[in-house]
């Protein structure tokens, strides 16, 4: 086989069923069985989550991950979010004519080694090939479903006035690492992406017996963008302590430098989880021993103006600062781009 | 008065206002590089950017900015130009080295920050002979501007600067202590962390109430008197200063850098490609000084200008936060990471939010 994916590895002849064959094929549970149009599965009883995503990154490789992992933690992680054990994995790989084989072997080794660490397999998949320059290297998608473990739906329509908000670690360091990775910043010591599963805290969170009323992996937007989403959809409105958000300080330098918000950055290995009061002593004692923290509360109602009742009125998420003043925690506009000067 | 927009933006995302006491003000100056650099400089960019084979390279914040029409470099991104965004100007000479049948531009904008980048660039293209890389200049100067914004001094509410304190990392602080003395009134080079601000603002106040106009520096030893001789130099080797438009204060004698002759000759980008339109000046004259007044709709309700020059705040501009917004801007304030539109937008003080922060959960 040569070194590089022609059209014809997507021309669905003896050139694909070779790239299936070789390539593809392992990642199988029983790479020597039969392929058809269609995975069956065996489902246990209960319910399912089912989430799909598509994965663009550039560049593919990136410090402490690529594509491939991101592709198969990140549709785990939605899954995740819902309460769901991430169970059955489909894989959608669009290739770019000319990308290196040897790249993509890389990539799929990636979703292997993910697919077993986040207790996924990957059931059913397809390959296209488009011509060079339609495409940036490959992109992935991924569907997922998951058997739904939580005893309660999980979402932002449970989320209630003094609820507590917690994040599972440090932010910002999946953004910054890529950032630094395109524009050929080169921090010492390395910055790695935080991609990694998030099932395994909340099948912990479940198992100290937390309710959790809602749970969002933060990706792109950051803290930011996930908050104000969640309050825009419960009504609410968020405050938070912004001495209580952890971010490492090669973060924080590489925000200050490119003119950044820490919290605006994706994340891919970070969540937040909004509790009941009565619930956040065993979150905080799943979440604080890996690096997570409390950071602030779904405002209560008697603090309201109006003593609720009203519609809220207002930004729905605040931050206070280090210096005891207030401001709007808005997320991103646009595309993150660095300052000038 | 902060002259620079990165001190603005850090002065509301820190909510530095509301730690103040009355009767203390911070007027916003005009210090964001990509809010100043006229339309019709844009309007340049966005031609050469249209022209086939052409690379147009720029910084991140500039690529967003329209010129005098809702055009940006971006919005020809999208429409198929070859538009790449820069953190450093020497990467354009690894994509003019990788595309040699090619034309690569780079539009060069910024205070004295960021112009000895480009001269350095400049300096290396002429050693290395490229000949398809070009550059598109629009460098303007602090401290000229910040004499402008005191003239119509019935206007001007400035009773005190707080100086960019990267700037003068560059340049030094001679010309601030000319103005000092010229002027009578005290200039604190001020950092952009929120307590190097509050210390600039302190030792402000403190020259204000002593009635002694003085330079000071609260930016310790990032800033010597003599700024960095290394910069300067290049600076000095490269550019000469220029009369410049700014956009929203209009012509400011001294207010900008222009490629010396001999770095024009081979890699001044209007001359090489002649440009359509009224921003095209006659040969020999340095195109900057011939490029039109902003062609600012009669109709639009941006005040811009007026909150460039410090004469109003955003939050006065009837079209904020309502017709404009970062997502449809209608001036470059509201567009820029560090325009004084932007920062009001995304950090602005909670109004009707009762100010109680969430209790400690232990």
């Amino acid at each position: 086989m040569s070194g590089r994916i022609l059209l014809g590895h997507g021309g669905g002849g003896t050139l694909s069923q070779r790239l299936i064959d070789s390539e593809l094929r392992p990642l199988y549970a029983d790479p020597g069985a039969p392929l058809h149009d269609a995975a069956s599965l065996a489902l246990p009883h209960g319910r399912l989550a089912f989430s799909t995503d598509g994965y663009v990154v550039h560049p593919l490789e990136f410090p402490g991950g690529d594509i491939g992992r991101l592709a198969v933690v990140g549709t785990c992680n939605d899954l995740a979010m819902a309460g769901a054990r991430p169970w059955a994995l489909s894989l959608g790989l669009i290739l770019e004519e000319g990308l290196e084989l040897a790249v993509l072997r890389r990539i799929l080794a990636s979703v292997a080694a993910a697919a077993a660490e986040c207790g996924v397999q990957v059931v059913t998949g397809d390959t296209k090939v488009v011509e060079r320059g339609k495409a940036d290297g490959a992109f992935l998608t991924t569907s997922g479903i998951g058997l739904l473990m939580a005893a309660e739906p999980i979402g932002p329509g449970r989320i209630e006035a003094g609820d507590q908000v917690v994040v599972s670690g440090d932010l910002g360091r999946h953004g910054m690492a890529i950032l630094m990775a395109r524009h050929g910043l080169d921090p010492h010591p390395p910055l790695l992406s935080d991609c990694a599963p998030l099932w395994p805290l909340v099948e912990a969170l479940l198992a100290h017996g937390v309710r959790p009323h809602c749970l969002r992996d933060l990706t792109r937007g950051g803290l930011a963008s996930a908050l104000q989403e969640l309050a825009t959809e419960a009504g609410v409105r968020v405050r938070l302590i912004e001495e209580r958000i952890p971010v490492a300080p090669a973060v924080r330098r590489g925000a200050d430098l490119l003119g950044l918000d820490p919290l605006h950055l994706a994340n891919e290995g970070r969540l937040v989880a909004v509790v009941a009061p009565a619930d956040l002593g065993a979150t905080l004692a799943v979440l604080e021993p890996q690096g997570g923290a409390w950071i602030g509360a779904v405002e209560r109602e008697e603090d309201l103006p109006g003593h609720g009742g009203a519609a809220l009125v207002g930004p729905r998420l605040l931050l206070r600062t280090a210096f005891g003043s207030e401001r709007v925690l808005s997320p991103p506009a646009g595309d993150l781009l660095p300052r000038i000067c | 008065m902060e002259v620079c927009g990165g001190q603005t933006h850090a002065i509301l995302r820190w909510g530095l206002v509301q730690l103040l006491p009355p009767g203390l003000r911070l007027i916003h100056g005009p210090g964001c590089p990509v809010c100043v650099t006229p339309a019709a400089t844009i309007d340049a960019a966005l031609a050469l950017a249209r022209r086939p084979g052409v690379i147009l390279c720029s910084y991140g914040d500039m690529l967003r900015v329209p010129g005098s029409t809702a055009t940006s470099l971006l919005a020809l991104r999208a429409e198929g130009a070859d538009v790449r965004l820069l953190t450093s100007p020497l990467q354009a000479l690894a994509i003019a080295r990788a595309h040699p049948h090619r034309e690569v531009v780079f539009f060069a904008v910024g205070f004295e920050t960021t112009a000895p980048a480009t001269a350095l660039l400049a300096r290396c293209v002429r050693s290395e002979g490229l000949a398809n890389l070009s550059l598109l200049t629009a460098h303007v100067r602090v401290a000229p501007a910040m004499e402008v914004l005191l003239q119509p001094a019935p206007i001007s509410a400035v009773q005190g600067f707080l100086a960019a304190g990267h700037v003068c990392g560059v340049i030094g602080t001679a010309e601030l202590q000319e103005l000092v003395e010229r002027r009578s009134l005290p200039v604190v080079v001020s950092g952009f962390g929120p307590l190097e601000l509050m210390r600039a603002i302190l030792a402000c106040v403190r020259l204000l109430e002593a009635a002694t106009p003085r330079l000071l520096n609260a930016y310790g030893p990032v800033v010597r008197p003599e700024g960095n001789p290394a910069a300067r130099a290049l600076l000095e080797e490269v550019f000469e200063v220029v009369d410049q438009p700014w956009r929203g204060l209009g012509l400011i004698p001294g207010g900008g850098l222009a490629l010396r002759e001999f770095y024009a000759a081979t890699l001044d980008a209007e001359r090489r490609f002649p440009l359509p339109g009224p921003f095209a000046g006659p040969p020999g004259v340095t195109p900057s000084l011939c490029r039109g007044p902003d062609p600012a709709p009669a109709s639009s309700p941006c005040i811009a200008a007026a909150i460039l020059r410090g004469q109003a705040t955003p939050l006065q501009c009837p079209a904020f936060g309502r017709g404009c917004t970062p997502e449809h801007p209608l001036g470059a304030p509201m567009v820029s990471g560090e325009g004084a539109c932007a920062a009001y937008h995304q950090y602005r003080p909670p109004q009707g939010a009762a100010r109680s922060a969430p209790p400690l959960p232990r």
